[in-house]
């Protein structure tokens, strides 16, 4: 019994300990406080001018600058402490105005070979770095009516075009349309009609009396194509809303069917956040209103980014931006940019008709906005909060129609890329396809999560350090070695998550210091089978090996059946118990890497290959 | 070497009095959990919660009158960590506007205070989590029951399973009596207390089936009272080791993980003590034997394991 790992073995084990500890490494060098300064709009450029008077402005308030950086659509500042932060940014939003966005920010602070490497720090929580978690619930019932309703319309209206006579046509239940015919005939065509143009339908003919009716419902497929639909476009409006909020690294995403997560780091005014998230906005095109229109039948907008600047436009709407399907920002023949749009099959009607004998009058994009805002009145003597729904309407372009408009078509006359990909995005994403509930909300104060991570960073320190004792204590020599593997565990299970961008936690936390107490586990189980083997007469060679091989099983079911729980665990929790989940699971994994394999490697270089008469391993037969 | 031809200490000797002891704790739990039931958290019932930190310590009763006046119903007031800090809990699950309300409301009475952190939990929310942690723990246990069946043998199956639910009920119990919150990191706490518990569980059956393949002679109460025997240190260090741990998460780890380190305490005492004698003795009432563990085939020779081998996972799969 040599008890020699072969060198490839001694290499593989090597070279994941030194990726470990590149991948690791980030950690240890602690974020910078910063603040980031962004545009308002995508098309306010942050250039030098901009940085150097922010700079300007911290320096001459005594406000100690670490570096200044300037990336791709933004810039960085990099303070010295958290109290120099706070202060910074409103000093440096009141110097910019309101065309920037500055926010609170931790930027990492890897030196640039480290981050070339595509290493960084591990990512820390909500619970950990103080901002803002929501979470939003889609109104799917309402989702589906809106769109019933839509659909009621459409159908009314080409009934009425194909001259069936009908009755009814209102949604019921907010599933079906009853339609109500006078004879049979009718009701065939109709049927017909509906059949060949819609075939979201599932259609019921039924006789009540002397009324032939023709029920339409939503088919299955149909009514969770719409609540997919209304999820992903919520998704992608909340998404471009944080954005204007300017948060840095904010998280959106969707979390079971109908809800959406939404963290701001940073953030402690949640009711300007709520404010933005929540409100409903849509878009409506218009003609602008011919110079001898009566004003009865028209009305006069401002535009958005030029309140001043104003236009008379009509009163009826052509088309809304629920008849967008997409759109594009693209360049025309001569290199101006342009946003392409393509209209619905209804829209594209409407477009169609509306402007067939508009060409060269000029069309407008209207941008509504309905929020709700909260003011204080006094009512009996008493203080209270009274809601008031706003409606704010802007234009966000005036553009010439060239021809007539189909489906596709095109809005040109913009001054800049960044204001048509805007506006592509804002076509695109402008409304929520359905309003949206907060059902959950937590903020937590910046401080609260530094004495979080203070607490967390003693425990696991604490821990650790009496585990370490521990060890030595009772195993001497293989306690050494036991406290290594269990050293070098940490450090990969941090690489690991490092990599994986994993959120660090509290109750991640909590689970690091659950897996350094579990991980010795492994090495206790072979340590005991060693000594077993020994006191049953085994040499010392052939006890560390039969000790390694026969722990191998029981260690082996241990992780996997813990590895099950930590999976279900994951998977069905949500929030702090994912957190939780990730640690363990990465724990279990790393902490069997480095109990089995990199303990034995060690026990082979100290005492593989050579004659051995004792092991240190502790208890009374060490001293024999 | 005196110490080998020792008797090892009768453990299942004690399988009486411990069977006593489990059946009537899980009884208490139970009937516990039915008459004082759990303190459940806002993560479950929906609510909200406040908390703030004031620059002096304030009177708890000067604040509860004051939200009192101000017309707000089922609340409570405690410290929270520290005498300055506050946590104001509410009931009331439908608005969203409550915590900047309450802040408010605490401010107009001129007291420094700053607002540390809130939660809002809608009711429906609660409601939902309610339900699929209840289901989480259930197939954790399925799981785990195929799993051990698969691995081991049915009766293991039910030894590891059986254990899982006892200790689960009785950290549940343990909680019920003395009203601690119950909230989703205790919840985390439970099932990482089933998955520790269950490394001990599946340690200790391991060695009985390889005792019951390599010891050719030999009652099953013998064989399960040596196996414990041989793996009763490994199970008091680990759980040593683990426990040290988890005081220092207790003490040092702040208010907010209090309850998940408890949680963990209880339970990994409580897994240790099940997986020695609740699994052991499932083991034995159900008369688990030779012939259970049949050994496959390939390892038929006599005292096959004197040579090295692969893991035997491996000639399984």
């Amino acid at each position: 019994m040599l008890n020699k790992y072969p060198l490839w073995k001694n290499l593989v084990i090597l070279v994941a300990l030194v990726i470990g500890f590149i991948y690791a490494l980030p950690n240890l060098f602690p974020d910078d406080y910063a603040i980031q300064i962004t545009g308002a709009r995508s098309s306010t450029e942050v250039n030098a001018g901009v940085l150097d008077r922010a700079v300007d402005v911290l320096e001459r308030q005594g406000i100690e600058v670490k570096s200044s950086t300037l990336q791709d659509r933004d810039a960085l500042i990099r303070l010295t402490t958290s109290e120099d932060q706070l202060q910074a940014r409103p000093l440096v939003q009141a110097a910019l105005g309101n065309e920037y966005l500055v926010a609170l920010n931790m930027a990492a602070s890897t030196p640039d070979w480290l981050r070339s490497l595509g290493a960084g720090p591990m990512k820390l929580g909500l619970d950990l770095r103080g901002g803002v978690h929501f979470l939003l619930e889609v109104d799917m019932e309402t989702a589906v009516s809106q769109r019933l309703e839509a659909m009621s319309g459409q159908i009314k209206r080409e009934l009425r075009e194909e001259r069936i006579r009908y009755r009814g046509g209102d949604v019921q239940d907010s599933r079906e349309i009853v339609l109500s015919f006078r004879d049979e005939e009718s009701r065939t065509e109709a049927f017909n009609m509906v059949r060949d143009q819609y075939n979201e339908f599932l259609l019921d003919e039924q006789t009540e009396g002397d009324e032939f009716l023709l029920v339409l419902t939503l088919s299955e497929a149909e009514v969770t194509a719409i609540q997919d639909y209304a999820l992903e476009q919520n998704l992608t409006t909340i998404r471009n809303r944080v954005n204007e909020l300017g948060v840095a690294e904010p998280l959106v995403q969707q979390q079971g069917a109908d809800r959406i997560i939404v963290e701001l780091p940073g953030v402690q005014d949640t009711a300007q956040a709520k404010r933005v998230l929540g409100a409903t906005a849509n878009l409506e095109f218009r003609m602008e209103a011919r110079q001898d229109a009566p004003s009865s039948e028209t009305e006069e907008f401002g535009f958005r980014d030029q309140p001043q600047r104003t236009a008379r436009l009509e009163q009826e709407v052509i088309a809304t931006g629920n008849n967008v399907a997409n759109a594009q920002q693209a360049f025309d023949e001569n290199g101006q940019p342009q946003v392409n749009i393509t209209m619905d099959s209804v829209g594209g009607d409407l477009m169609n008709r509306a402007t067939r004998n508009a060409i060269g009058r000029r069309m407008a994009v209207l941008f509504i906005e309905y929020r709700t805002e909260t003011e204080t009145r006094m009512v009996d003597g008493e203080p209270q909060e009274v809601e008031n729904r706003v409606v704010e309407k802007g234009i966000i372009s005036l553009a010439t129609v060239q021809s007539a408009l189909g489906s596709s078509f095109r809005i040109t006359g913009l001054d800049s890329i960044p204001e048509a990909a805007e506006l592509a995005l804002l076509l695109r994403a402008g409304a929520l396809a359905a309003p949206m509930y907060f059902v959950q909300e937590r903020t937590i104060g910046p401080s609260l999560g530094q004495k979080n991570i203070d607490a967390g960073m003693m425990s696991v320190a604490l821990g650790f350090g009496l585990v370490l004792i521990y060890m030595l204590v009772y195993y001497r020599g293989f306690g050494v070695v036991a406290n290594i593997a269990l050293t070098l565990n940490l450090m990969l299970l941090v690489a690991c998550m490092s990599i994986l961008s994993a959120t660090l936690t509290l109750p991640g936390i909590a689970g690091i210091v659950l897996t350094v107490g579990m991980a010795v586990d492994a090495n206790v189980l072979i340590f005991e089978r060693i000594k077993e083997e020994l006191k049953s007469g085994a040499p010392p060679q052939t006890a560390i090996n039969s000790g390694y091989s026969r722990a191998f099983v029981s260690i082996f079911d241990a992780n996997i059946t813990t590895l099950l729980v930590a999976v279900i665990l994951f998977a069905m929790g949500s929030g702090p118990v994912k957190g939780f989940a990730v640690t363990l699971c990465i724990g279990i994994l790393t902490s069997m890497f480095s109990g089995l394999m990199v303990s034995r490697s060690i026990v082979n270089l100290v005492y593989g290959g050579r004659r051995v008469e004792k092991l240190s391993i502790g208890g009374k037969l060490a001293n024999v | 070497m005196s110490e080998d031809q020792k008797q090892p200490f009768d453990f299942m000797g004690l399988r009486k009095i411990a069977s006593v002891i489990s059946i009537s704790l899980i009884i208490v739990s139970i009937a516990l959990l039915a008459t004082r039931g759990l303190n459940l958290g806002m993560d479950f019932t929906g609510g909200t919660s406040v908390e703030f930190e004031y620059a002096e310590a304030p009177q708890l009763d000067e604040i509860r009158s004051r939200l009192d006046a101000a017309g707000y119903e089922q609340f409570s007031v405690q410290n929270f960590g520290a005498d300055t800090t506050v946590l104001v809990r509410m009931a009331e699950a439908d608005n969203d506007q409550l915590a900047p309300e309450v802040t408010r409301t605490l401010k107009e009475g001129g007291a420094e205070l700053e607002l540390v952190s809130s939660e809002f939990v809608g009711s429906q929310v609660g409601e939902e989590l309610k339900e699929d942690s209840g289901l989480g723990l259930l197939i954790a246990l399925a799981v785990v029951l195929i799993y051990v069946g698969m691995r081991f043998q049915f009766k293991f199956g039910i030894a590891s399973v059986v254990p899982l639910a006892h200790d689960v009920l009785i950290v549940l119990g343990v909680f019920a009596l003395f009203q601690w919150t119950f909230d989703l990191t205790v919840l985390a706490a439970l099932l990482a207390v089933i998955g520790y518990s269950l490394n001990d569980t599946i340690v200790v059956a391991d060695r009985i089936r390889e005792n019951f393949r390599k010891m050719r002679v030999g009652e099953p109460w013998d064989i399960i009272n040596e196996s414990i025997h041989q793996t009763i240190a490994r199970t008091i260090n680990t759980s040593g080791t683990t426990l040290v741990v988890l005081f220092a998460l207790y003490f040092l780890g702040g208010e907010a993980i209090n309850n998940f380190a408890l949680a963990l305490i209880i339970g990994v005492i409580v897994g240790t003590y099940s997986s020695i004698y609740v699994s052991a003795n499932l083991l034995m009432v159900m008369g688990v034997s030779r012939d259970d563990l049949i050994v496959p085939p390939k390892e038929g020779a006599e005292n096959a394991d004197e040579e090295e081998q692969p893991p035997e996972w491996l000639n399984r799969m």
